[in-house]
This record gives C-alpha cells, sequence and structure tokens, in this order.
C-alpha cells in the first residue's frame, strides 16, 4: 500500500505499507500533497507486489492518464480514491476512475489564473526576463522531473545524446531548453498537480508554464478534452499522426 | 592560535567598501522571496536578515554548477586550443556558515590530492571565506556529529560571531584573513578574549561518525538501503545542495566552429550516472545509489583522503522533495545488526 | 602558454586508420607537437580519454606497446556519440588525448615467469597492449600464451597481428570463434573461450594469467584458471566502469574505497573479489 505517513519536522512523507499491523501508520491531511503515482512505475516499488495506492483526485488524473499511456493496465494496482471532500472511493477498476475522474473538470483555481493573468499583464521582454531570472536559478538537479507522475521516461529527452537535443549543463540557456521542452511534452498531460514547483530546491514557479498550456487547451478545446494520443485510432484518414 | 578582535556590526559597510575597492567582488547571502542566494552585494546592507542556512552553498563559487574547462577552435583538419575565459576573480564570500566552509576541506582533498586540479586551485587561491558562526539550528543540523560546531572556525579566513549587542568577535585565522583586516585595522578593536560559545547554537550530538564509517561496509547488503529508498525519486536535489558533494560530467558545447569543454555538476542519484554505453549499469536500482551516497560519504571517502564527506547542514533533509532525511537514515543505519 | 591545464588535451594526427570488424576501428596517434610526443612515456595497462572537439571524450587503453615510441594507437568500437563521431575522423584529422591514467600490468615483476592471456572480443587491445610489450622484451619471459575468441571470424580484431603470432614460433596463440560463426576456410577453434582454455589446459606453474572479456566469460573463465591451479592474486584484469575525469575527480568509476581510473584500471582477482559488485 502505498500512501502518506508522518515524516520529519512536520512533514509528510510517502510511505509503503506491507503489512496489516503497520496500516496505523497511514495518515491524510491537507500536508498530504505529492502525487503518489510517480512510484507506480518504480522498480523496487513493483518488486513488492501489486500495489494499492491512496489516490486523490490528481494521482487519479495520473492514473488515467498512465492507462492512456499504456503504462498502467487493468489488474495492475488497486486505487483507494479520496475525493476533494475527503471521501474515500471505492474503484472497482481503473475505468471507474477515469469515469470518476473525467466528470471533475481540470481548471485552474482563481489564484492560478490570477497568477497567469499577471505574467500575460507583462510585456514580451519583462516576460522573458522573468523567466531568464527564474531560470538562471536552475541548477538541473531534474526534480521537477523526477517528481513528475507523467516523466516515466526510461530515457529522457535531455538524456539522448545523438543528437544531443537539449544542452545539458545548467547554463541559462541549457535551463531554459530543458524546462520548455519539458513543458511541452506535458502538454495535455499535465494534471497540475503542482509537484514539480513543490519539489524545486530553488522555488522556479515550473507549474506556471504547465498551467499556461492547460489554459490554452480549456480554451480551444474545452475542459473535457480527450487525450490526443489515446484517441487516436488505427482507421483515422490523417496520416501524420502515424 | 586566532587573533581575535571585535567588529563592530554597523562598520562591516566601511569595511565592505574596503574589501571592494581592493578589487574583490563580495558574495552575501541575500533573500529573494524564502530562498537565500549568495549574491553580488556592495554592502551589507542588502544581506538576508535572518536566515539558518543559505539554499545552495558557497561551493556553486568554488565549483560552479557549470564552467569552462576549455576553450578551442576548429579550422577544416585543424584544432586549436584556445585560452580559457574561465579565469577566477578576486572574491570574498561573506556568511558562509561553520559546516559549509568545513566543507572546502573535503573540496580540497579531492581536487588538490594526487592530480592538482588547476581549475579549482586557481578559484581557492582567489577566494577568502569570511564565515559566520550559528546562532540558531534547526533539528536538521548536526555539524556537531561529524566533526563540525556551529562556532568551528575551519575553512574560514575570518569567522565572525554575533555578540549580544551590535558586535561580532572576528576570529582571523589565516594570511587571507589577515589581509582583510588590514584592508582597516581601524574597525577591529581589542576586545576579543570572549566565550563565543555561549552566542552559539546548541547543536546536539547524534550519533558517532567513527563507529558509523567502521560498520557501513558490514551493513552494504543489509534491506536497510531498500527501505529507505523506495521513496527517493531519484533526482540530483541531494547531491546540488549538498557542499561536499563533488562529482561532476562533461560535456562539449559548439556554436560555429567554436566550442567549449564544460564540467557540470553530476550525481550519484541519477540511474545515468553510472550506466555504461552497452547498456550495463553496475548500480541499476535507486538503492544502489542511494547506498553509494552514503557510503561515499561516511566509509570510502574517510578511508581514501582521510576526510568525511558530509558536513552535517542538512541541506539535502531540508529540500529533499520526498523527506529523505539523513540522520534519520544515518541513525536507523545504526541500528542495523 | 602557461602549463597545460589538467583537462588540456594532448593535440594528435591520426596518422592511420584501420577498420578491424564493422564496427571496431584502430587509430595510430602521432602528437601534433613533436616535443610533446618526446617527453611523453606510458606503461602497459594504462589507458586515456580520447576527444573529438565538440562531441566530448571517450575512455580506452592505450592498445599499442609502450616499447614502440613516437605513437600510440587505440582501438574502439562504434557505440556512443563520441566513438561514432571519432570513427569518421580520417588520416591527418586532429583528435584530443588525455593521459596516460591509472596503474599498470606490473611486467617488470613478471620477468622469468610465463605469461597466458585469456580474452574475447574487443577485450584484446588492452592485453594486445602487454602482449607486444612482452614480445619486444621477449628473453625476459618464459612461454607466452594467448587464448583469443570472437563470436565470429569477423568479430576478430588485429587479424593480421594474430596471424603474425601464428606465425611465431615463441608464441602458443589459440583462436576460437562461438559455434556457428566460422567460415569455411576458419583454421581455428570452435567454441566458447572457457571450454577451449580448459581442451588446451596450459600450465600455471610460474604463471601470470591475464584475463579480459565481457562479464559472461568472465565468470565462467575463473573457475577454469582455478582449475588450472592459478590463485586469485596471479589472475589480473582491466575494469572498465563508466568514466569521465581519468584521475579520480569525477566520482562516476568510484567502487568501494577505490576509484577505477586512478586505483586501477589493473587489478587483480584477489582484489576485484574485495570489491563491491559495482562495475
Amino acid at each position: 500500500m502505498i500512501g502518506y505517513g508522518e515524516g520529519s519536522g512536520n512533514r509528510v512523507r510517502a510511505i509503503f505499507i506491507q503489512k496489516p499491523e503497520d496500516a496505523d501508520r497511514l495518515i491524510l491531511d491537507d500536508r498530504c500533497l505529492q502525487n503518489l503515482a510517480v512510484y507506480l512505475p518504480k522498480h523496487e516499488v513493483r518488486a513488492l507486489g501489486k500495489p494499492a495506492i491512496v489516490a486523490r483526485v490528481p494521482v487519479l488524473r495520473s492514473i488515467q492518464q498512465l492507462v492512456y499511456e499504456q503504462q498502467l493496465k487493468e489488474g495492475d494496482i488497486a486505487v483507494i480514491g479520496v475525493s476533494d471532500d475527503g471521501q474515500v472511493l471505492d474503484f472497482p477498476d481503473l475505468k471507474s476512475v477515469g469515469d470518476f475522474v473525467s466528470k471533475i473538470p481540470l481548471t485552474l483555481t482563481p489564484d492560478e489564473q490570477a497568477a497567469l493573468k499577471k505574467l500575460e499583464a507583462m510585456s514580451r521582454e519583462e516576460r522573458w526576463n522573468f523567466w531568464l531570472e527564474e531560470m538562471s536559478n536552475c541548477i538541473k538537479c531534474y526534480a521537477c522531473r523526477a517528481s513528475c507522475p507523467m516523466c516515466y521516461c526510461e530515457r529522457c529527452t535531455v538524456d539522448c545524446n545523438q543528437p544531443q537535443w537539449i544542452s545539458v549543463p545548467a547554463h541559462a540557456l541549457g535551463s531554459l531548453e530543458w524546462h520548455i521542452m519539458r513543458a511541452m511534452h506535458l502538454a495535455g498531460r499535465c494534471v497540475n498537480c503542482g509537484d514539480c514547483t513543490r519539489a524545486c530546491p530553488v522555488k522556479i514557479p515550473l507549474a506556471l508554464l504547465n498551467q499556461r498550456i492547460i489554459a490554452d487547451i480549456v480554451d480551444n478545446f474545452g475542459e473535457k478534452a480527450e487525450y490526443a494520443l489515446a484517441a487516436f485510432k488505427p482507421d483515422d484518414t490523417e496520416d501524420f499522426i502515424r | 592560535m586566532a587573533d581575535k578582535k571585535i567588529i563592530r556590526k554597523s562598520s562591516l559597510g566601511e569595511l565592505f567598501k574596503k574589501i571592494r575597492s581592493d578589487g574583490k567582488r563580495i558574495l552575501a547571502p541575500v533573500d529573494r522571496g524564502g530562498k537565500i542566494l549568495f549574491e553580488y552585494v556592495d554592502s551589507p546592507g542588502s544581506i538576508a536578515p535572518d536566515y539558518i542556512q543559505t539554499t545552495l552553498s558557497a561551493k556553486d563559487t568554488l565549483l560552479p554548477r557549470c564552467e569552462e574547462m576549455l576553450r578551442f577552435r576548429t579550422e577544416q583538419k585543424s584544432v586549436y586550443l584556445e585560452e580559457s575565459l574561465n579565469r577566477p576573480e578576486p572574491t570574498l564570500i561573506f556568511g558562509v556558515r561553520p559546516c559549509d566552509a568545513r566543507s572546502i576541506a573535503v573540496l580540497n582533498a579531492v581536487y588538490l590530492i594526487n592530480y592538482t586540479d588547476d581549475i579549482y586551485r586557481q578559484k581557492i587561491d582567489t577566494t577568502t571565506i569570511v564565515g559566520v558562526s550559528c546562532a540558531k539550528c534547526d533539528e536538521y543540523c548536526f555539524c556537531t556529529s561529524v566533526g563540525g560546531s556551529p562556532g568551528d572556525t575551519a575553512g574560514s579566513d575570518m569567522l565572525l560571531t554575533q555578540m549580544d549587542n551590535d558586535i561580532y568577535l572576528a576570529e582571523i585565522l589565516t594570511d587571507k584573513g589577515k589581509a582583510i583586516a588590514a584592508l582597516a585595522p581601524e574597525l577591529f578593536a581589542e576586545g576579543g578574549d570572549v566565550d563565543k560559545n555561549k552566542h552559539c547554537a546548541d547543536v546536539p550530538v547524534r550519533f558517532d561518525v567513527k563507529d558509523l564509517s567502521k560498520r557501513l561496509p558490514g551493513v552494504f547488503e543489509d534491506p536497510v538501503w531498500i527501505a529507505q529508498s523506495l521513496r527517493c525519486i531519484g533526482c540530483g536535489t541531494c547531491s546540488y545542495v549538498c557542499p561536499a558533494c563533488t562529482c561532476f560530467d562533461i560535456q562539449d558545447e559548439t556554436d560555429g566552429n567554436r566550442g567549449v569543454r564544460l564540467r557540470c555538476w553530476d550525481s550519484c542519484g541519477f540511474a545515468q550516472f553510472t550506466l555504461h554505453t552497452s547498456g550495463h549499469n553496475p548500480r541499476e536500482v535507486q538503492s544502489q545509489r542511494w547506498r553509494q551516497r552514503i557510503m561515499h560519504k561516511f566509509s570510502y571517502q574517510p578511508d581514501q583522503l582521510d576526510v568525511i564527506g558530509c558536513v552535517g547542514c542538512g541541506r539535502c533533509s531540508r529540500t529533499c522533495p520526498v523527506d529523505m532525511n539523513i540522520l534519520q537514515h544515518i541513525t536507523d543505519i545504526l541500528e542495523v545488526h | 602558454m602557461e602549463e597545460k591545464s589538467l583537462y588540456q588535451p594532448y593535440l594528435m594526427r591520426i596518422a592511420a586508420n584501420i577498420d578491424e570488424t564493422p564496427d571496431v576501428k584502430t587509430f595510430r596517434l602521432e602528437f601534433v607537437k613533436e616535443d610533446e610526443g618526446k617527453s611523453f612515456s606510458f606503461k602497459a595497462g594504462q589507458f586515456g580519454e580520447y576527444s573529438v572537439f565538440g562531441e566530448g571524450e571517450s575512455t580506452f587503453c592505450i592498445a599499442s606497446s609502450p616499447t614502440r615510441s613516437g605513437y600510440i594507437e587505440c582501438t574502439f568500437r562504434k557505440m556512443g556519440r563520441v566513438t561514432k563521431s571519432l570513427a569518421s575522423r580520417e588520416v591527418g584529422d586532429i583528435i584530443g588525448f588525455r593521459g596516460p591514467y591509472g596503474n599498470i600490468f606490473p611486467l617488470d615483476d613478471w620477468k622469468g615467469k610465463s605469461l597466458l592471456f585469456v580474452t574475447g572480443g574487443i577485450a584484446l587491445p588492452p592485453l594486445r597492449c602487454v602482449i607486444w610489450n612482452a614480445l619486444d622484451l621477449r628473453n625476459n619471459f618464459k612461454d607466452i600464451t594467448v587464448v583469443y575468441g570472437a563470436r565470429t571470424v569477423r568479430d576478430l580484431v588485429y587479424k593480421h597481428e594474430l596471424e603474425e603470432w601464428g606465425k611465431r614460433g615463441d608464441v602458443k596463440l589459440i583462436t576460437t570463434v562461438d559455434p556457428g560463426g566460422e567460415t569455411v576456410e576458419w583454421k581455428g577453434e570452435v567454441g566458447f573461450v572457457p571450454t577451449v582454455l580448459e581442451k588446451a589446459s596450459p600450465s600455471s606453474a610460474d604463471t601470470v594469467a591475464l584475463l579480459c572479456g565481457p562479464p559472461i566469460m568472465i565468470k565462467l573463465t575463473l573457475p577454469i584458471l582455478t582449475k588450472l591451479g592459478f590463485s586469485q592474486d596471479k589472475i589480473f584484469t582491466t575494469l572498465e566502469n563508466r568514466m569521465k575525469c581519468g584521475i579520480g575527480k569525477c566520482g562516476r568509476c568510484n567502487v568501494g574505497k577505490y576509484f577505477v581510473c586512478k586505483d586501477g584500471p589493473v587489478f587483480t582477482f584477489a582484489q576485484v573479489s574485495q570489491l563491491p559488485p559495482e562495475y
């Protein structure tokens, strides 16, 4: 069972319960924000056997997305859902997880919208300088990538060097390239859990990039846009996607 | 013996001016929206007033996250090595915590022993460290368990300890420290014969580091590493915020026919770190990589270089996105039988 | 220019470019600056960092013998970014070389002894350096035996030299290819290295064994060598962890308290058996 337990200080942390008598260590409160879906593809976690996972809405969305992307299939995991108002949700299968979260539109909170508005109110130069300054703090620790359930690639683009798509060093250009590439790769996939921002040791507001893309998707395709790659059918008349 | 003087907090502005006129740039901790970063300052007014620890350590100056090793130009079949632009400027880092100052011994051991790394040597030779003792600590601090203390002088050229009133005790420790004091001798007054310890934080000793070093090889195969690292997500945050982590990667970058070879921070926490081109990976899973981090700092480095690769600053624990708490883990490892 | 920086490579001109197999090449490299070549020396077992400027550095042994001065040779397989780029270089092109790094095969200690080389595939280059070194000082050693195998005839490296060694009366050369890897003309053995070694059953009396090859070959060959009477401290190998700096700084090749680059790459199996299994 992957859930939350008390951590150090006033922090909470992911815990992996393997014996029924340890289940008392499980907790759930406002501090329990980490997107636990990040652990589902991990070798050592899988080695412990089929997991059950405590899943609040962002985690449920991640599970739905991982199913879309064929990283999870029925029977791989058991889901103990928790609704936004704290009710325990019983999901007999992963399809029911998808059905449930599909009914909750992925929209931005008023605070998130306000932050985006503030950015959009900037001139192009101001915005560029804002990001350059934020990115100048980036140390390329890849905590954003490691904390993200959608960054499950065994080999990330930045690790591919033939050719070297993304500059590895943590200089201004390298960091900017990295974060733009990551945001684009998450377009339509990001569930806005906020873990990238929370994980960042130098507090770069990374989620802003993804939230902007989410806002664009909502504006252009509506709140319940189907996942594009999952919507692909072999008999699609367009052949650019093949 | 260190020369002990006192200096008024209000005199620091004058001292900073003298240091600047002497041609040194000054790096000091500045508050940037909740993160404390070393930035260039001209006056002490810009310094963050209250913090336990900087977000990143001063390592970023001595061993930058990315720095030039080599500069080259290619022309048809020929290659020309050009003069590197990585020439350190004389720098004074102000406000280095004693734990961070202590980490310089680790950097020195790695970079100056056996083959002398001239890029690093030039940096350390032109850098003066003015430490500031810790009046406060938090539950993540454990300097006293790894040989340091909140008022430890190791690694500092001058160590300031704030006394009750508006006065710092200034311990002038090295020639570089003397050179700073000599810039403005009138600012350094007699009266330094005081007990600084009562002005320093009380950091309890949490474990016996010699015992840990001795026991680590014996627990290499223990399942404790897997249990501890199940929640580790394999990012490099712990290494990058660590003042004593020194591993790096080398990357070439070109622009037309000119190029640079860069040294960039790297981390044993990354799966790619040890991956062979053939696909074989000597440390395939995260538990092995987590074990390497602890073994390297507390067993291999003491064995190889006679230094402990950890100064107890607690940054890795404070910053870890998934609450990997090194102190707690070490304590647990010591309980393995 | 001032003193050469630690990471500043020698500029080397490719003097010869030999295709060993479809994906393995040998370069002969000469120093662009003659004085650097004159003051350069190394010993058998050492390695270097070879670079293509703009692509990066790659680690491999010096495959030529220290008894042949004025040049060094390296043999590499086209695998990653640097080696693929290296492979596209031509005679006359300039590449970089940093080294020599690492420890050595203690040939001086082996005077008067017999040498047994057991190797497979692309692992011959580090031993080829020792083989030529020993052959150039032939009187210093008793019997020299080389057991070398590859998957197929095509995958054997240094084919001309194998032929030369085969003709010499002072080397016992046994070549083998995996079953199915032979050609109609193949005159060597067919079978895996450990089996062929067991059949040849060379004496371990006053003999040092040098064993280099893929992990599976090493795993299966060690028991045979033990059966033949070699103790682990008489069997030498070179380890090949991923490296960047080559001088014990970058941390990558750390295994236990050793850095493969600085404390190795040459180890006896007595030493290897004490290491954590992280190589």
